[in-house]
């Protein structure tokens, strides 16, 4: 186990030699796009991207509809495979991996769909318990671990619900919910809170910075929602005396908030930097999406 | 891409999917209850309309031809000639045709809306294998009842076409029973039974197939699904041409 973040946020500068082997391997970056290429029909939907997330990091993707953000996702699930470059997870090369291979990669990937994708015929239970059923595992523990995943998404209620029966904003949470069992340490958003009423979609984004900031959870984020960028960008999440998860925003404390941007356009990243660093740009086509106008 | 080239491509994606399916059959993990889900789908849903089938399609038969045979006094002969027309062609056909317009349809339509829902994908995300989770208990199912609801469209296709001989034709049943019996032969039997194996496999892989390539939303299903019951029944067709030339060398069906 890493230390947590919070231990971080109290003693800024004692993490070094505390946690001295640990760093070694949080060099390694979670995610890494070297030069990827790939090509739809003559399109080409990708054009040399790279970049990397680094551990405990979240990366927010901006960028249009048919940008390409998706496809950057489903290629790091290796649901799809580029024509050029290189991908690595935690340090592994998966571009060349088979099916077969992809599966023990994917084991500690959680995947947020854009629609949820909650399989229809089976509920809410058996959606969130899907993983665990592959793996036999039993049903008493399956039980614990759904309720305990359920309760973070706030849907307990809905345990024995079809997903048809779901709103939204609920099909979102449970496909949270879902790709957050077994605990994996990278967790892909795309376009969570797309469609959503404003406190709905600030739900999700809480739950995406309680992952960030208490779980260690390397992610990306996909959206074109600024102020989806705004949340995760200017507050964190801590634990109070009580044991509550409350949230802050970005104040005199040290910055502390792990998250950076990116921006795509006809398949190029156009912008790679802090939140900040993104408001000071003089580009024209990046203050039309960040204004809106 | 050109038509040609297209249709080639398919062809092996087809071959590729289906001997996919086949080969998880043998290998861990199996899923079961999907299976068992998917044999009473195709074998007991579409039960009924086989049985329909089979009846009227031998009561025509007879129906039509039982004027000919007397006019060559050979009205004895009705049964046989149903029932070989039955069991060695209509049988088997239509059975995998009504069964490609029910299943094929519902396969492909079930499987694509998945895909564009992106369920397949979220399958794949969590570690499942659509082909083993999805196309191979489809597939199985096929292979396994088409045979089965072909013995009862035969079955009930030559009672269908029993009573009409002796209802409107006025024949003595036994005369009808016997006919059959001197007209069916063991391979006969065999053979129809052995085409609607490869019919189950080529509706199941085709209607998989087309609902996994789905693209293009719901639009998307909707062409799927119509591509699905056409190929698979016209592949029936061509290919029980060439599967009863094979049989009839193999087995030595169809002599003169
Ligand atoms: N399977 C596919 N076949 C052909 N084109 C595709 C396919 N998937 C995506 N595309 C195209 O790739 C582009 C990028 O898609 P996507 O990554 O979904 O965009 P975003 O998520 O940024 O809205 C779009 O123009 C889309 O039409
Ligand atoms: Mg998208």
């Amino acid at each position: 186990m890493q230390a947590s973040p919070q231990d971080f946020a109290e003693n800024p500068d004692q993490q070094d030699f505390l946690q001295p082997i640990d760093r070694t391997d949080r060099m390694i970056p979670a995610i890494e796009f070297r030069d990827v290429e790939l090509s739809f029909d003559d399109k080409k939907i990708l054009d040399g991207v790279s970049f990397e997330v680094r551990k405990g990091e979240t990366k927010i993707i901006l960028g249009r509809s048919g940008g390409g953000k998706s496809t950057i996702i489903r290629m790091i699930l290796g649901l799809l495979k580029p024509d050029a470059g290189q991908i690595l997870v935690d340090g592994e090369d998966i571009t060349a991996y088979t099916e077969k291979e992809m599966m023990g990669v994917r084991q500690h990937i959680g995947m947020v769909f854009q629609e949820g994708a909650l399989f229809d015929s089976l509920s809410v239970y058996e959606n969130v318990a899907y993983r665990l059923h592959e793996q036999h595992i039993d049903e008493e523990t399956v039980e614990k671990e759904v309720r305990r995943m359920l309760r973070f998404v706030d849907l307990e209620d809905a345990i024995d619900k079809m997903p048809i029966e779901l709103s939204g904003g609920m099909r979102r949470r449970v496909g949270i919910a879902r790709a957050l069992v077994g605990d994996p340490t990278i967790v892909m958003f795309d376009e969570p809170t797309a469609g959503l009423d404003p406190p709905t979609a600030r739900t999700i984004c809480e739950l995406a910075i309680k992952l960030r900031d208490l779980e260690d959870v390397s992610s990306i984020f996909v959206t074109h929602e600024m102020n989806n960028l705004d949340y995760l960008s200017s507050e964190y999440a801590t634990v109070d005396d009580d044991g509550n998860v409350i949230f802050e925003e970005e104040g005199e404390k040290i910055c502390m908030i792990n998250t950076r941007v990116m921006m795509l356009r006809d398949g190029k990243i156009i912008f790679s930097g802090s939140d900040e660093e993104l408001r000071r740009t003089e580009d024209p086509y990046i203050l039309r999406f960040i204004r809106g106008k | 891409m050109n038509p040609l080239k297209k249709f080639l491509f398919e062809l092996q994606e087809i071959s590729i999917l289906s001997f996919g399916a086949l080969m998880a059959l043998f290998t861990k993990p199996r899923y079961i209850p999907e299976t068992i889900k998917q044999m009473d789908l195709v074998g007991v849903g579409s039960l009924p309309i086989v049985i329909l089938t089979g009846f009227f399609t031998g009561g025509v038969l007879v129906l039509q031809t039982f004027p000919t045979l007397s006019y060559y006094s050979a009205q004895g002969q009705a049964g046989e000639a149903v029932a070989t027309a039955l069991v060695r062609e209509l049988g088997p056909v239509l059975c995998a045709l009504m069964v490609s317009g029910r299943i094929g349809s519902a396969i492909s339509a079930e499987l694509g809306s998945m895909v564009v829902s992106q369920q397949i994908d979220a399958m794949r995300a969590l570690g499942t294998d659509p082909v083993r989770k999805l196309v191979a208990p489809r597939i199985f199912a096929l292979i396994l009842l088409l045979p089965l609801l072909t013995v009862a469209a035969d079955v009930f296709g030559i009672i269908g076409g029993g009573v009409i001989a002796s209802n409107i034709y006025n024949q003595d049943t036994n005369v009808f029973i016997t006919s059959v019996r001197n007209g069916i032969e063991t391979q006969d039997i065999l053979g129809g039974i052995i085409k609607p194996v490869f019919f189950g496999l080529i509706i199941g892989g085709v209607s998989c197939y087309r609902g996994l390539s789905t693209r293009g939303g719901t639009v998307g299903v909707g062409l799927s699904t119509t591509s699905a019951v056409v190929q698979g029944s016209i592949a029936v067709i061509i290919f029980d041409f060439f599967l009863s030339k094979a049989l009839q060398t193999i087995l030595d069906l169809g002599r003169l």
